[in-house]
């Protein structure tokens, strides 16, 4: 006779053991549930942990490529933005206008990737009018009448996709990333249309006469500074105490409440767009008549930094200010260091900003979620205090 | 005559570049993740050939040394390596971290773009380039100027390559029991995860899988379509997006996919064909991306219950969130 013991055993033996196995199968490593609050404090310290290890991984990547001791790489990379404090500070200016005009559109869950379309349509009909109208006017007239053509291009750019959008439901997305490219088309036609030397580049337009160029304030850089400004203080008004602001952050919220309280969705998507185009516009005016005074692709080559940015910045203008300059500092700091150092090309500048996108994108997750280790975890990273904010 | 046969060849081979994007885009987005890297990848794919070749050529003292096929067998290999790789980091932040899927793309592509015009300065050489190209073209040699041969015949192995990927997709997500899951999974995950399909896995398997598709556009545009001579400066980028409009020009069907990326590369190539001005050449460089809008336009309203995106595209899954 077997003990009842020994029968247990028995049929332990013969059948794999149901609990056990399926804990070491199922159960993961980490728990993660939502996090309601965390201090500003941690969530901070929390981003500055993703920009350091964005910059050691740069590091790194530089030591494999050059071998050099990763310190200097860093002492040029804050050195560079130094070397022409103006060129950087314009850089963000532009960087931070972009993103601003990006935010309506954004605050409605309207994903507008034509920022670069509009920007580009906008300096494109300003040069227009400073290429062939200049010399029949005033230039005070002529500036003038480059402002409100500008508007009106980017303005019509970023209205058509939102008239489809609201009509046909069309994908927001694709619709305005092909408007983008009809504008590089469209720039291209027009240049080599305009141009008579058939070189297919406009160059810098009225270089002598200086005709329907803005005027220095100070210096030729303080105008897209000025602009940047009283744009971050518009958006942070329109969007937080604007009756226009909230409905489109509403329909951002929730279509269906915005019509429950009587929101005519179709008309505030046209027209938080047509603001988004008319940012664009007046953006495009200052690449135009203050700073490239000529118009190619690259004008508008910032507009998908400029999404990022103003996504990392929780589209809070403000912030957007403080992020478009730490991503300007750190694209004007790697391209100094890649060529002071002999990194290659300065396309080493969108490899590191790529990885410092990477690192804060991904560091919202330890934000917005608490991540715990699970019994299982805690056996096998062999932790025995109950503190498991792993992060 | 002779001209429309040139312009039909010209199409099918343009429009691999993007049927390749498009097919693997398709099979990310059935998985309910929307890849705006896209064009990123393709790039990283279009470095990881390239580097392929490098690797080839570097260690081939003389040309016996390394046949032609090994140059295409190693390229291809390391195109899909490549781009997995990039696919991987989306697949990381998107599905693990759970983080908004359109602007870890944008940052991918961002990414993507720089990686290869950084690193493909170091790896290319034209006349290695060049030379490797050639083991890339005609799978058939020569074969004569018939217009059938000439249309569907003449192409290089990685054109029949696409097309053996996009119909095998189809039947794959239609008819298997995977492919059924998969497009539980970007329906709705909820419902796949209370049926036991491990929601994390799938994204992963089939971002990474489609990410090694999409690459390999970028790798037939170094090496076959412009015979390796732009590798440094090939807009692969532009490529990229217009591969990802084709996926909902398409309507989400792989093998639609085929005609649709020969209708775009035709549209791309036509103008050449045309009796066009110089100037009117230029404007004409915008039609694809109208006709892309006016497609997209049209498949919303025929608004058809078939026709629509996978019901829980772009949005993460997180088990406790119901």
């Amino acid at each position: 006779m077997k003990s009842n013991s020994e029968k247990i055993a028995e049929i332990k033996e013969k059948n794999p053991q149901p609990e056990q196995a399926s804990s070491a199968a199922r159960e993961p490593l980490f728990h993660v549930s939502k996090n309601s609050v965390m201090s500003r404090g941690k969530a901070l310290a929390i981003r500055g942990c993703s920009l350091l290890a964005a910059l050691i991984i740069t590091g790194i990547l530089g030591v494999l490529l050059v071998h050099i001791n990763p310190f200097r790489i860093y002492k040029e990379i804050f050195k560079g933005p130094f070397v022409d404090i103006w060129t950087m500070l314009q850089d963000t200016a532009l960087l931070l206008c972009f993103a601003l005009a990006v935010v309506p559109a954004f605050k409605m869950k309207f994903f507008n990737m034509g920022a670069n379309g509009q920007v580009l349509v906008g300096c494109l009909a300003a040069i227009g009018v400073m290429k062939f109208l200049t010399p029949y006017m005033p230039n005070w007239a002529a500036i003038l009448l480059m402002l409100v053509v500008a508007c009106i291009a980017g303005v019509i750019f970023a209205v058509i996709p939102a008239v489809f959008k609201a009509w046909a439901d069309t994908n927001e997305t694709l619709f305005t990333l092909m408007m983008n490219y009809i504008a590089i088309e469209l720039v291209n036609y027009l240049v080599f249309v305009w141009d008579k030397s058939g070189s297919g580049t406009l160059g810098i337009v009225n270089l002598i006469s200086h005709a329907g160029w803005v005027p220095n304030i100070g210096n030729k850089y303080v105008l897209p500074v000025i602009v940047a400004v009283l744009m971050t203080v518009f958006m942070t008004v329109y969007m937080n105490y604007s009756k226009h602001g909230f409905e489109a952050a509403l329909v951002g919220e929730s279509v269906n409440t915005a019509k429950y309280v009587g929101i005519n969705v179709k008309k505030v998507m046209i027209r938080t767009l047509a603001l988004s185009g008319l940012l664009c516009g007046i953006l495009g005016f200052v690449y135009a008549g203050a700073v490239s005074h000529t118009v190619n692709a690259a004008v508008g080559g910032k507009g998908f930094t400029a999404i990022l940015v103003a996504w990392l910045a929780g589209f809070n203008p403000p912030i957007m200010a403080l992020v478009a300059l730490l991503v300007t500092f750190l694209t004007s700091g790697t391209q100094y260091a890649s060529s002071s150092l002999h990194l290659g090309s300065t396309d080493f500048a969108s490899i590191t900003v790529g990885i410092f996108f990477f690192f804060v994108i991904g560091s919202e997750f330890f934000i917005r979620y608490r991540v715990e280790l699970t019994a299982r975890g805690k056996k096998v990273f062999k932790i025995k205090s109950k503190k498991g904010g792993e992060v | 005559m002779l001209k429309l046969i040139s312009i039909l060849t010209d199409a099918i081979a343009m429009g691999t570049v993007y049927l390749f994007g498009s097919v693997g885009e398709t099979i990310q987005e059935k998985a309910g993740n929307l890849n705006l890297g896209t064009p990123g990848i393709m790039c990283c794919g279009a470095l990881g050939g390239g580097f392929g070749v490098w690797l080839c050529s570097a260690h081939a003292t003389d040309a016996a040394a390394s046949p032609g096929w090994l140059f295409v067998v190693v390229s291809i290999l390391f195109s899909m390596i490549f781009a997995s790789a990039a696919g991987l980091i989306y697949a990381f932040l998107t599905v693990t971290l759970k983080a908004n899927q359109n602007v870890v793309g944008l940052a991918l592509t961002t990414f993507g773009v720089g990686v290869m015009k950084f690193f493909s300065k170091m790896i290319y050489s034209d006349t290695v380039f060049c030379n490797a190209s050639a083991y890339f073209k005609n799978l058939f040699g020569n074969v004569g100027s018939g217009w059938f041969s000439k249309i569907f015949l003449s192409h290089g192995i990685l054109v029949y390559l696409a097309i053996i990927i996009a119909i095998f997709t189809s039947v794959f997500i239609k008819k298997t029991r995977i492919g059924l899951n998969l497009r539980a999974v970007g329906e709705n995950p909820a419902t796949a995860d209370a049926v036991g399909i491990n929601i994390s896995a799938y994204k992963y398997a089939f971002i990474l899988i489609g990410s090694a598709v999409s690459g390999l556009g970028g790798l037939y545009y170094v090496m076959d379509k412009t015979n390796g001579t732009t590798f440094t400066e090939a807009p692969v980028e532009a490529f990229g997006w217009m591969a990802v409009a084709l996926v909902i020009a398409t309507m989400w069907k792989p093998v639609l996919s085929i005609f649709g990326s020969i209708l775009f590369g035709g549209l791309y190539v036509i103008s050449a064909y045309l009796p066009l001005s110089f100037s009117q050449i230029k404007l004409f460089g915008m039609v694809p991306y109208v006709i892309t809008i006016v497609v997209l336009i049209v498949i919303r309203l025929l608004n058809k219950k078939d026709n629509q995106p996978p019901a829980s595209l772009g949005m993460s899954y997180f088990r406790e969130e119901r």
